[in-house]
């Protein structure tokens, strides 16, 4: 910021008043967010990390979930992360080659594109809920049904596969905006020499550009993750299930999932009070998770973006 | 090269490029680039796949929108359904008593939609009116009172905020602040569209936050450096200067956060009581449009009326949220066109 020296004159003291009033009235609102996120995470951490341990995280939940761990919902959030990175990063990350690398300047179909990530990043979790019944289920699942199983239900009821799609595309604007962002910092220069040694486009890509990209793509595919593993409405209907007494293991299994787990543990639970140790834990854990996910990814954007600045 | 150790290798590329600039005469059909034959196919194979891709994402989106279209329409075109719930049902008064009434599962069903409609506009009024003066003085501190020390903290706790989970947020709301609310205001309900407005404000205020520090860090310095050479203080530069030439990135702020409030899902089924009252008091409990599609399609028999209603209401928070969107991001534009017009 510029330095400002006060210059004399009659006015200076109502206006240094007026301006250490908004001043504070802006610091006051800054001091209220703040305040909230502490007392936020303050409660949940001083709330369940007594309950942490290593029996809490391998175990299955017991008598009504008053007792026991949440190993189910562990492992069912960590299969639904990965079925869904699988679907994800490639679909991402060739979107992002495309409008980077790819169409020529000034394309048409890239301002369109561009409009659909945006417009898919602001659609309400819950619609993408809407979504993977209305589609995946009652489209391609019964249709596979149909097809593939004379009519037996095999996909057409919710699965694995069909919640990990849906959160699959929720997550697409994550890892496209940062795989831009990635490919945006590699300098042009790179691309150049390669091109002079008689590259083709895709050798450019496979050798040259996507190596340099890979810390931007693994931002945005931890992202993409830490979202997935927090977000609940669009697996409810596709997948999530109260509780399983087996872990998934096929595709077109339920699973349980933690987001789903604190909110069926709040909300339905008969005893809050009995539960309200576990749920803290739970929320814990959850929270944990999503923060350490977002942290690595924070640490790796930074490094990048301190690299762009260095380039220039 | 090779992938792996990406960040660190940027010289080590450099210096390979040029190792084999300088030996390109020896060995210029034996550089590892072109060495492969059939570079060509594979190079078409890939523009294609990769372009196919890109316009996955324009596909999903007509897709999301084809198919909950297609299961809201018999709202509209089957005359089974608008027996049940045609227009008039949805959105005029009823002849029995109470004249509007969400009962989705009495015998005969009633599905006015008006008491969701008004619990989602209460809720989501309050979000927007806790969340926008605070997020957007935040960020106007943030980016031109505070020190950079302070900025350094309070920049993380935002984007830690925007990294809980909703879920989490209403469980915090159910758990703790609805009876801090209820013990403060004396309520009769513990769950009522203050205490769903409130956590909700929770979500939308890293959203309004970082778009608004967008905004004004998009203001060139220029500016400022200006203002304050003519002698203006720093606030009568932030509120004179600043405020005004990022106003087309402030209303994009309170219109994806008005986007983000009407659609969050998790906050309000847990925190909001999902009574579907129709009346004007804050502290009476509200079902939302969100809730209420959370709540109820998990149990609804595919085809029936309600299961179509439900759609319905997902695609009418589809089209708002969408055009919110495309509102937003219009503003956006505009701000980045002004500013670079500017400087």
């Amino acid at each position: 910021m510029t330095m400002y020296m006060a210059i004399r004159n009659p006015q200076s003291a109502v206006r240094n008043a007026a301006g250490w009033f908004f001043g504070t009235l802006t610091g006051i609102a800054s001091l209220i967010v703040v305040t909230m996120v502490v007392i936020i995470l303050g409660n949940i951490v001083v709330n369940g990390a007594g309950r942490i341990s290593w029996q809490f995280l391998t175990r299955t939940p017991e008598m009504g979930m008053t007792e026991g761990g949440i190993f189910p919902a562990i492992f069912g959030t960590f299969s639904l992360v990965v079925l869904m990175t699988l679907v994800v990063v490639p679909m991402g990350v060739a979107t992002a080659l495309y409008m980077h690398e790819y169409a020529p300047k000034r394309s048409r179909l890239v301002k369109v594109v561009r409009l659909a990530i945006q417009n898919l990043a602001g659609v309400p979790a819950i619609v993408f809920g809407l979504f993977g019944l209305g589609f995946f289920i009652q489209f391609i699942g019964r249709g596979m049904d149909q097809g593939l199983y004379g009519g037996d239900l095999h996909y057409g009821q919710p699965a694995i596969i069909w919640a990990a799609l849906t959160m699959a595309l929720l997550t697409l604007p994550t890892v496209v905006v940062a795989s831009e962002e990635a490919l945006r910092a590699i300098p042009q220069s790179y691309r150049e020499a390669a091109y002079a040694m008689g590259a083709t486009r895709w050798q450019v890509i496979r050798r040259v550009v996507l190596p340099q990209a890979v810390g931007g793509i693994l931002t945005g595919a931890i992202l993409a993750v830490s979202r997935g593993a927090g977000e609940v409405a669009p697996v409810m209907f596709t997948g999530a299930a109260y509780f399983l007494p087996y872990l998934p293991t096929r595709l077109n299994d339920q699973f349980m999932e933690l987001g789903y787990h604190v909110y069926v543990m709040t909300t339905q639970s008969p005893n809050v009070e009995e539960t309200k140790p576990i749920l803290y834990a739970t929320v814990l854990v959850l929270l944990l998770l999503t923060f350490s996910l977002n942290f690595t990814a924070i640490m790796i954007r930074a490094r990048i973006r301190s690299r762009l600045r260095a380039g220039r | 090269m090779r992938a792996g150790g990406v960040l660190s290798d940027a010289p080590e590329v450099t210096s390979e490029a040029a190792r084999a600039t300088t030996g390109a005469d020896a060995r210029v059909t034996t550089s590892p680039l072109v060495r492969k034959s059939g570079g060509a196919v594979s190079d078409r194979i890939a523009a294609y796949l990769i372009r196919g891709c890109a316009c996955l994402a324009i596909v999903s989106l007509v897709l999301i929108f084809v198919f909950i279209g297609k299961e809201a329409l018999p709202v509209f075109t089957s005359g089974e359904v608008r027996q049940e719930a045609g227009m008039t049902r949805l959105f005029l008064p009823a002849a029995e008593k109470p004249a509007f009434a969400w009962q989705p599962v009495s015998e005969p069903p009633r599905y006015s939609l008006l008491p969701l409609l008004l619990g989602t506009l209460k809720v989501t009024l309050i979000a927007v009116v806790v969340a926008i003066p605070l997020a957007v003085a935040a960020a106007l501190f943030t980016s031109e009172f505070a020190p950079p020390w302070l900025r350094e903290i309070i920049k993380p706790a935002i984007e830690l905020l925007a990294g809980i989970p909703s879920v989490v947020i209403g469980f915090f709301c159910l758990m703790v602040v609805a009876g801090w609310l209820q013990q403060a205001f004396g309520w009769t309900f513990r769950l009522n569209a203050v205490t769903a407005g409130s956590g909700l404000s929770l979500a939308v205020i890293p959203i309004v936050y970082t778009m608004a520090e967008d905004a004004f860090t998009a203001v060139p310095r220029a500016f400022r450096e200006g203002s304050l050479a003519m002698g203006a203080s720093r606030w009568q530069t932030a509120w004179r200067i600043v405020l005004p030439a990022s106003s087309a990135g402030l209303l994009a702020a309170c219109v994806l956060g008005f986007g983000r409030a009407i659609g969050e899902t998790m906050i309000v089924l847990m925190a909001s009581g999902n009574a579907a009252v129709l009346s004007l008091s804050p502290a009476d409990s509200v079902r939302t449009f969100s809730a209420t599609i959370a709540a109820e399609l998990g149990e609804v028999v595919v085809g029936s009326s309600h299961y179509h209603v439900l759609f319905f209401i997902g695609a009418f928070l589809f089209v708002l949220t969408f055009l919110t969107n495309l509102a937003g991001h219009w503003w956006i534009g505009r701000l980045q066109r002004r500013l670079q017009g500017a400087s």
